[in-house]
């Protein structure tokens, strides 16, 4: 080769054509996904607990989909009742869909564990409730204070056994803490694929009919 | 071909005052990319043993919120690739460029310029990650905000030096090598901005995201070694590469499909299917690139394993390319929907990913420094031992820890795969993989350091250069004086 242009055109057209075949189109074929109805956008509290998440990686443990039945067993470990769909991902920037699960799914965890004082002394230390857990403790997000002088409206974790607070104090729980349990308690995008126009968009784009 | 009191040096004299020249000019800006890249190597090491360690010490150092897992994580990732791999790459490219077009770098100052923001950019993008400051998607967690422009900037900085360079060559033909790092700087800016471009949620979000990830692998990391790797093995043998058509056809090949691959990432997740099967095809395509690259580098090679007792940097480059073979075949495998049911979401894909950016990408840089290092300070490497300790031990690190995680990975994908077992057996049989790895991140972590030794006593020049190249003694001579390639010397 001689010609440097050449291939500095030959080089931009390359990446240029991906560009459009996996970003452009795609992002024009998207723009109509539905909203459904019962998934509602974040709060306040659970956008904040979402920045949580991500500021403190869940995401490389964590995913957050359930891939199709047809091609993996998602479903049958009790991660959710179907496949996800692009609709249920219209609220998420960024997305965490993950690509790891040295921790379990995430996507219906809301569903599944709907105990916030459960979620907040799993968080303190998850090996107080789950002891084979390999999960990182977040003694960060809580504080360990005097049981006498509490502020009032502080959210108390009752932690026992081996990972309990010494006598007379307690761990209180931050406001990030309550907010990252808000929000993974609002994971939860089991409901009937959304339709649009009579027809559902499913598990990647294929027009299928709804589930009853 | 090294060039050295005493020993037989081929080329017209005009040739080598052309290398002199070049070397000269690149010097001040490769330094202090190499130097910078050596800085941010060990530093990714701490942060890869720490965040290895905590996988299976779920309690250890967990206190203050900055060494916790998830933020460590992405830093190891982050230093590794923008700090140690690309300003290495952006070394290693500033070296090249002048002598495969046969002039001087122009506008020197201005790719320092270049390296010094592309630092600046680390620094803080690396210390928003530890403060909690991330956006969120894996190989663009650095915030867009305040760390990413400087990267852009810094990065066109010294593709421009780069481009007034080649525009002002003194040579008709362009060789392969060129044609990598030259696109490479084109395609760079272009993924990264659609990367990072703040509107995309949901799906979009997430197929922009491994668009970028996959690409900033095949597009920049690979490109740009693969171009190294184009120039040092003939070189250092004194062969010419094996085919010109196959050199070509490789890089238009790349080109054209690894761009598309990024998708097979998201297999059985929720972006359209058919962006999914897209990738598919073009990964499994990705067999011509690679055996046409295969085929010319070993091709090369083949007959000449001998020099490898020599030479440093063929050692290093070949195994480079060796595994940039390997980890592209496994790639192509690991997109087929059959294996990637097990394998996803497993560590498999850490082992994966270490192939190619550790045994491939880092590899071909260790090769690349320990050629071009002697020919800008004008000394030789001080000591054939530290190298041998070098190579041993980063060595026998990458395979021990692609070993290990690769086994663990598998059986962690059957165990998730099968619903009658329980979640935490999928947790439990990565155990001991995790502990090995650990081991293996620590030999790695010890041959850096045994590295930037040998660079910190290279550079300063503490100890009296050797007069001749480390590993001379071996097998002394390659080239008969009138440039003829000799046989094996007998011993």
């Amino acid at each position: 080769m001689t010609r440097a242009w050449l291939l500095m055109l030959g080089a931009l057209a390359a990446v240029g054509f991906a560009t459009l075949i996996l970003v452009v189109v795609p992002a024009l074929m998207l723009v109509d996904v539905p909203r459904p109805p019962q998934l509602r956008p974040y709060t306040l509290q659970q956008a904040r607990g979402r920045a949580v998440y991500i500021a403190n990686g869940c995401i490389y443990c964590h995913s957050q989909q359930v891939r199709d039945p047809a091609f993996t067993t998602d479903v049958d470990r009790g991660w959710g009742s179907r496949a996800s769909v692009p609709a249920d991902f219209v609220y998420d920037r960024p997305h965490l869909v993950g690509t790891m699960r040295t921790g379990p799914d995430l996507l219906n965890v809301g569903q599944r564990l709907p105990d916030a004082n459960w979620q907040l002394i799993h968080l303190y230390q998850p090996r107080s409730v789950v002891p084979w857990s390999i999960m990182p403790s977040f003694p960060f997000l809580f504080e360990v204070r005097d049981s006498s002088a509490l502020p009032r409206g502080a959210r108390m974790v009752n932690v026992t056994g081996r990972h309990a607070p010494p006598r007379g104090k307690v761990v209180v729980a931050s406001a990030d803490a309550v907010a990252l349990v808000e929000y993974l308690l609002s994971l939860e995008r089991d409901y009937p694929v959304p339709r649009v126009a009579g027809r559902s968009v499913a598990a990647g784009g294929r027009t299928v009919h709804t589930m009853p | 071909m090294t060039v050295t009191r005493g020993r037989p040096l081929r080329g017209e004299p005009e040739e080598l005052d052309i290398r002199l020249r070049a070397d000269a000019s690149s010097r001040r800006p490769v330094l202090l990319a190499f130097g910078s890249a050596i800085v941010w190597l060990l530093i990714g090491s701490a942060f890869g043993d720490v965040a290895s360690l905590k996988m299976h010490l779920p309690d250890w150092a967990n206190d203050a919120a900055w060494l916790t897992f998830g933020r460590i994580r992405p830093a190891h990732l982050n230093t590794m690739i923008y700090g140690w791999a690309s300003l290495a790459m952006l070394g290693v490219s500033l070296w090249m460029i002048p002598r495969l077009v046969h002039t001087e770098l122009r506008f020197g100052r201005l790719a320092e310029v270049g390296i010094v923001l592309w630092n600046i950019g680390l620094v803080l993008g690396i210390a928003g990650l530890l403060s909690g400051r991330s956006d969120g998607l894996e190989w663009l967690e650095m915030r867009r905000t305040f760390a990413d422009p400087w990267f852009v900037v810094g990065g066109a900085l010294v593709g421009l030096t780069l481009l007034v360079t080649l525009m002002l060559r003194e040579v008709g033909h362009l060789y392969v090598s060129v044609w990598y790092i030259m696109a490479s700087y084109l395609w760079f800016p272009v993924i990264f901005i659609v990367g990072n471009w703040p509107t995309w949620r949901g799906v979009e979000s997430a197929a922009t995201n491994w668009f970028y990830a996959h690409n900033a692998l095949g597009l920049w990391l690979t490109a740009i070694n693969l171009g190294a790797a184009y120039y040092f093995i003939p070189k250092v043998l004194g062969r010419p590469i094996h085919s010109y058509q196959l050199s070509l056809l490789g890089f238009w090949a790349l080109a054209f499909f690894y761009a598309l691959n990024g998708m097979h990432h998201l297999i059985g997740g929720p972006v359209p299917e058919w962006m999914i099967t897209t990738s598919i095809v073009a990964s499994v395509l990705m067999v011509i690139p690679v055996l046409a690259v295969a085929v010319n580098h070993h091709m090369t090679m083949i007959g000449r394993f001998g020099a490898l007792r020599y030479s440093p940097t063929l050692r290093f480059v070949v195994l480079g390319a060796i595994a940039y073979t390997a980890v592209s075949l496994q790639g192509m495998l690991t997109a087929l929907r059959e294996v990637n049911r097990i394998t996803h979401f497993t560590q498999w894909t850490i082992a994966h990913s270490h192939v190619g950016v550790y045994a491939f990408v880092t590899f071909v840089l260790f090769g690349s420094m320990y050629y071009i290092m002697p020919r800008l300070v004008r000394r030789e490497w001080p000591s054939a031992r530290l190298i041998r300790w070098h190579f041993w031990l980063v060595l026998s690190g990458i395979a021990i820890y692609v070993i290990s995680l690769t086994i663990v990975g598998v059986m962690q994908g059957l165990a998730l795969l099968d619903p009658q077992t329980p979640f935490r057996r999928a947790v439990e049989v990565t155990i001991p993989g995790l502990w090995v790895r650990s081991f293996a991140g620590l030999l790695l972590t010890a041959g850096h350091l045994v590295f930037a030794t040998h660079y910190w006593m290279m550079t300063r020049g503490t100890r009296r250069a050797p007069e001749s190249p480390p590993f001379h003694e071996v097998r002394p001579i390659l080239y008969a004086p009138a440039g003829e390639i000799v046989e094996e010397v007998a011993r």
